[in-house]
């Protein structure tokens, strides 16, 4: 009997799972299947789901007015440069306090997050302001810069919470073996650290990839990257839906496919300090 | 070798003085111990000796020449710590060879005594596993034996059996004597156990609050207490302490006889009380047994046919040669 009630409950639980799942993923979904349409069938009324022409006609258009390249290599440019620049200061800042922590170490690391808690809209100006005088509006380097520190707080708080794992009697263990404080950092916290600092790069990368708002208020041509070829589609020259979503597609589609191939390290670093 | 002297040895905290100046000498092969309830200054004094810890003030020797201010690694000690500390991210085999590639030996020489300790510990069938797919008991033997493979002058060990249950611990303090014996090596052990002190030790330095209350070997802790703290710590169950008028009678401010030194009677004796609890181990019964007059109730010490049970009344004698006598500040009279 219990068990009858125990296998009713996970078919519920089940289709619940998996009706939550598709609710959340059907817009990308619909968004998808709009791109392969015609312009007349992607505001067809009642929709129509999969028995239509598909066409690559918007993916022609989309690519021959704007040039989706380079956009491309703007939105790598900015995700992979803020990243490798955010790690490269939040490394040893969430070593040292992890390891040598202080009395005001977690002081520090409240600071740190409540940055976070300031809308970024109330700092637009000064920020536009200081780039205008320092010439570097629509740039690159400004924006790699300013999605840096904006994802600084978060992810030196994943290393410190993963460095705060690794037992300080192995490091000492270490020591007394006779390992030299490069041979610490060679071969046994490095390895150690590793998955830690993998997941954080992964989600700090899919974190610049999606940032909106600076992208868009600080770029016009040269430093554009996705979220901005993506607005430019979205309504000046009226509906077009269909070419709209083709460019979605196309500007979410890589990041959807590092996701796709990363999820059990994203998953694992994510949830590395609640299990256990 | 490995002669470990400490020369009025300070460790402080900031303000706080967790070890005042101590002297202590440990003599080539011998299994000391460390004993004493938990923030008694053990540990600290075992990470000095480590050289974890850096000391405040004094100095310490390790056969003759001054390592107070050496690198753990130069000290030529090997510790096994209480969570094992093994690197998670290599095979057994990669943990136990890890000292000796830090010491640069070539590769055959790691391979030969890896085996070789791997032998000694039971450890060759699971030598490719990583440390997450062992036991508790299997992980303590690897840590071992990342200890021994260095040949130290001296092993530490900080409080290596806690983590693992009952049984096991039985076992492997047996195993750690009898690597003790083969090895004829030093050996610093601490713990908080008084039953892993008696049972192993050449030498117990019992602690409080970072003092040492007395040296010597168990045996002498347990017949010759120098104080009431002592006489309270060693031995299981734990010695009786009564004050008051009794112990007047015997010239003492404090009189201590141990569970096991009472003759017991239904007809009469020096103390009557009531049973209490009583638990019956098998071989032996302690009874917990309340006398009139004194502040805590008497644990005695009898065989495990004796057929006393609850409320019953019992006359008890204590064995007058196995009086301990103390004064108003707790050492022992003679």
């Amino acid at each position: 009997m219990a068990r009858a009630v125990t296998t009713q409950r996970k078919i519920v639980f089940t289709a619940l799972a998996w009706g939550i799942g598709l609710m959340i993923f059907f817009p990308i979904l619909w968004t998808i299947l709009t791109s392969f349409k015609t312009e007349a069938t992607a505001i067809a009324d009642p929709p129509v789901f999969f028995n239509f022409d598909w066409t690559l006609e918007n993916y022609q258009v989309v690519q021959e007015r704007s040039d989706y390249m380079r956009y491309l290599w703007n939105s790598v440019a900015l995700a992979l440069g803020s990243t490798f620049l955010g790690i490269l200061i939040a490394v040893p800042a969430a070593w040292s306090m992890a390891f040598v922590p202080t009395r005001r170490t977690k002081n520090v690391l409240l600071w740190m997050l409540s940055t976070k808690m300031l809308p970024a809209v109330g700092v637009l100006y000064p920020i536009r302001l200081i780039l205008i005088q320092l010439g570097l509006l629509d740039s690159k380097i400004a924006l790699i810069f300013i999605l840096m520190l904006i994802n600084l707080p978060i992810i030196i708080w994943m290393l410190y919470t993963y460095f705060r794992e690794i037992p300080g009697e192995i490091l000492e263990a270490a020591r007394m073996d006779g390992a030299t404080l490069k041979d610490e950092i060679l071969y046994v916290l490095t390895p150690m650290a590793i998955p830690g600092i993998a997941s954080t790069v992964l989600l700090n990368i899919i974190l610049a990839w999606n940032e909106a708002f600076w992208t868009l208020t600080l770029t016009t041509v040269n430093a554009a990257p996705l979220t901005a070829f993506i607005a430019s589609y979205s309504s000046p020259e009226g509906l077009f839906y269909a070419k709209l979503s083709a460019a979605s597609t196309m500007a979410i589609a890589p990041i959807l496919i590092m996701g796709w191939f990363s999820q059990k390290q994203l998953v694992r670093g994510l949830t590395f300090g609640a299990v256990k | 070798m490995g002669r470990i002297t400490l020369d009025k040895v300070r460790k402080a905290f900031g303000d706080v003085e967790v070890i005042p100046p101590l002297d202590l000498r440990i003599e080539d092969g011998e299994f000391v111990v460390f004993v004493g309830p938990s923030g008694c200054g053990k540990s600290t004094l075992l990470r000095l000796i480590a050289g974890l810890e850096d000391v405040t003030s004094g100095e310490i020797r390790i056969d003759g020449t001054d390592a107070t201010h050496l690198s753990p690694a130069k000290r030529g000690l090997a510790m096994v710590f209480q969570s094992y500390a093994l690197y998670p991210h290599m095979t057994v085999r990669k943990n136990i060879a890890f000292p000796l590639k830090m010491a640069g030996m070539d590769q055959a020489e790691i391979d030969r005594r890896v085996d070789g300790a791997a032998k000694v510990l039971n450890l060759s069938s699971y030598i490719d596993r990583r440390p997450g797919q062992l036991s508790g008991g299997q992980r303590q033997r690897v840590a071992i034996g990342r200890a021994i493979v260095r040949e130290p002058s001296a092993f530490l060990f900080d409080e290596p059996l806690s983590n693992l249950d009952a049984a096991l611990r039985v076992g492997m303090r047996l195993e750690i004597s009898e690597l003790h014996k083969r090895l004829a090596t030093t050996m610093i052990y601490v713990t908080h156990d008084q039953v892993e002190a008696m049972t192993m030790a050449d030498k117990i330095v019992v602690l409080r609050a970072g003092h040492i209350e007395q040296v010597g070997s168990p045996l002498e802790l347990y017949r010759t207490p120098r104080n009431t703290f002592v006489a309270g710590f060693i031995g299981s169950p734990k010695m009786n302490l009564i004050e008051g008028a009794e112990a007047e009678k015997h010239g003492a401010h404090t009189i201590g006889v141990r569970p096991e030194h009472f003759q017991i009677s239904t007809e009469g004796g020096t103390w009557t009380g009531t049973i209490g609890v009583s638990e019956h181990l098998g071989s032996d019964t302690f009874f917990h047994v309340t006398v009139p007059g004194f502040a805590e109730p008497l644990t005695i010490r009898a065989g495990g046919e004796v057929d006393l049970h609850y409320g019953d009344t019992i006359h008890l004698t204590p064995d007058a040669s196995q009086i301990h006598r103390f004064d108003a500040k707790g050492l022992r009279l003679p």
